[in-house]
């Protein structure tokens, strides 16, 4: 039985129709790639699977079990994970408190109940020292560069036991050494069972990770192969629409 | 909610930071940085040079009592407003509330009530007031310029109405009992000074170190952000209302027994003053920024400038002018400030 499946999801904005008629099934420990220019959909997507947007039509399934999505919480609590493509990080909080923002780790004093943020430090620190990003707990992010407020929205979806991790656009504003730790990261995740979905325009490294590609055109999907049946050439086709469908 | 994730030693965080040789930014580089800081200066600094000026009128014990009293009121307001501003909102009604609640308090002492009815029913008053705020703001996505702006105009009126215009001052049986709460002092030190205080501390502790505070400045910093990640930004928002509302009223109940009168003119302007305190104490207009002690001493500051053009014979009609352009000083410094850390 496929962990997360996706059939017939269908998104109007008014007369703008994001998405149409989706089916997509995902095994546990899969890399998926999701690929398409830009407007085709795929963060749309993401956004209804993470329970930001009620899908207009279709249904989503955990596991065979069909599930509404109503906040984001609704996802998490099923173990989805989300790095958003504009990140949502508070730029006036430091990367510790972005990392916990909404499940902060508290400590009891007789009746209140405190954040802990010496436990709070100590776990984003070593989250970072994991993703090997030379990033600090107690800076705000306002004042960090592009890759470091990526390692925090990455550290988000290592707090919790996720089954599965949906990245859009993880490796947009990084370094070729913090390319590597990501894509490092998600062939752990893989190894642990968890679904990953890589949304990226960097051909190479979806190729380097997911065990099938997904194209998307046009709010529709065009395609849905192995990555050993197709090649980056005949992806970037089906991007642009010069091969219909494969 | 409490994460249960397994505590680990805490010489990780300071391992990545030898293998990075970055240092943090030192707490006194942290202090340079902030704005109640050189508030704090800047208010030593005037109380010094009006010591040495005028050492009889200025430094004199009456004065320091009725400088920190007439403070304190602002100062109550300030700190709730803080919590509505950190969420990137404003209050415009707190003035109007002022005048709502003190009418509200008078009549219900005329009436022959018990003091703590008369309490209750002041910051019930305030409490629901703040609510409707909220629920506006929060859950109909009204603008809370225009919401607050409704409330100031609809809270004034409702005091005159219920006022009928006229100052109520036959407090009846319980009237005394009153007005000591407002009006009296312990340890030779006003009674709303004391409130001023412990409400700043509870509210510090609140804003620092307890998730709701936390998540008032996530609101205020990106609002999105705060709700893809779990906060419950309404209800966050709702309360902050409430908070301001309530502490308006909290300042209104002391007033009125320090006057041991009500007017339904009673805060008329006020909004602007505790508006300006919150923001020369640090407070950022746009959220996400502001601290409680911020507030206080962003009241303080404006009420010894007052007292000081005061004495020094400038016309108390002025008052108005020095508040206005504080306040656009205060965004100014802001501003440039940003320019220089971003
Ligand atoms: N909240 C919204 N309201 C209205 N239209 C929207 C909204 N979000 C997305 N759209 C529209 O849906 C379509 C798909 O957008 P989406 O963000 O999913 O594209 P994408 O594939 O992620 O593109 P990119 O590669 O640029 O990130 C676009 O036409 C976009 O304008
Ligand atoms: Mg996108």
């Amino acid at each position: 039985m496929a962990l997360l499946e996706l059939q017939g999801i269908a998104k109007h904005f008014g007369a703008i129709e994001a998405l149409k008629g989706v089916d997509l099934s995902i095994q546990a420990g899969e890399v998926v790639g999701l690929m398409g220019d830009n407007g085709a959909g795929k963060s749309t997507l993401v956004r209804v699977i993470a329970g930001n947007f009620r899908p207009s039509e279709g249904e989503i399934r955990i596991e065979g079990q069909t599930k509404h999505f109503h906040k984001p919480v609704d996802a998490r609590a099923e173990g989805i994970e989300v790095v958003y493509q504009d990140l949502a990080l508070c730029d006036n909080l430091t990367a510790a408190a972005n990392v916990f923002l909404g499940r902060e780790m508290k400590r009891r004093i007789g009746p209140i109940k405190i954040l802990d943020y010496a436990a709070m430090y100590a776990r984003v620190a070593e989250l970072f020292s994991e993703l090997k990003s030379e990033t600090r707990p107690r800076d705000l992010v306002r004042q960090m560069s592009g890759g470091q407020r990526q390692a925090v929205a990455i550290a988000r979806t290592r707090l919790s036991d996720a089954r599965i991790v949906l990245m859009d656009e993880p490796t947009a504003a990084i370094s070729v050494r913090q390319v590597a730790e990501v894509l490092g990261l998600i062939r752990r995740l893989r190894d642990k069972g968890i679904a990953v979905v890589l949304i990226s325009h960097r051909m190479p490294d979806v190729f380097a990770v997911s065990d099938r590609v997904v194209v998307m055109r046009r709010g529709t999907k065009v395609a849905d192969k192995s990555v050993n049946q197709t090649s980056p050439e005949e992806v970037t086709g089906l991007i642009t629409g010069a091969i219909h469908t494969a | 909610m409490t994460t249960n994730l397994p505590t680990r030693p805490f010489q990780s965080s300071v391992a990545i930071e030898d293998i990075t040789g970055l240092k943090e930014r030192s707490l006194g580089q942290r202090l340079l940085a902030s704005q109640p800081f050189w508030v704090t200066i800047a208010l030593i600094i005037m109380c010094a040079v009006m010591t040495w000026d005028q050492p009889d009128a200025f430094a004199s014990a009456d004065n320091f009592y009725n400088i920190t009293r007439n403070f304190a009121f602002i100062g109550i307001m300030a700190v709730g407003m803080t919590a509505v501003i950190l969420t990137g909102g404003i209050d415009l009604s707190v003035g109007s509330l002022m005048g709502l609640v003190g009418v509200v308090c008078g009549l219900v002492l005329q009436a022959g009530y018990h003091w703590a009815a008369a309490v209750l029913a002041g910051l019930f008053a305030g409490g629901a007031a703040g609510a409707v705020n909220g629920l506006l703001i929060a859950y109909v996505g009204l603008p809370a310029f225009v919401v607050t702006l409704g409330m100031l105009s609809v809270a004034r009126s409702l005091a005159i109405v219920l006022s009928e215009n006229k100052m109520i001052y036959e407090f009846g049986p319980w009237g005394d009992t009153f007005n000591a709460l407002g009006g009296g002092s312990v340890l030779g030190i006003a009674n709303p000074v004391w409130t001023l205080l412990v409400l700043a501390l509870v509210f510090g502790f609140v804003f620092n170190a307890t998730a709701w505070g936390n998540y008032l400045y996530a609101i205020g910093s990106n609002e999105n952000a705060a709700r893809l990640t779990g906060v419950p930004v309404r209800r966050i928002k709702l309360q902050a209302y409430i908070v301001s509302g309530l502490t308006a009223a909290l300042a209104s109940v002391l007033i009125v027994g320090w006057q041991g009168s009500a007017i339904n003119a009673l805060g008329q302007g006020y909004e602007l003053r505790v508006i300006a305190s919150t923001v020369i104490g640090g407070a950022d207009l746009m959220g996400g920024q502001g601290s409680a002690y911020g507030a206080v001493v962003g009241a303080a500051l404006i009420e010894v400038i007052r007292n000081s053009l005061l004495m020094a014979g400038v016309d108390s009609n002025w008052q108005g002018a020095f508040v206005g352009l504080f306040i656009v000083l205060a965004v100014l410094l802001q501003r440039i400030r940003g320019k220089r850390s971003a």
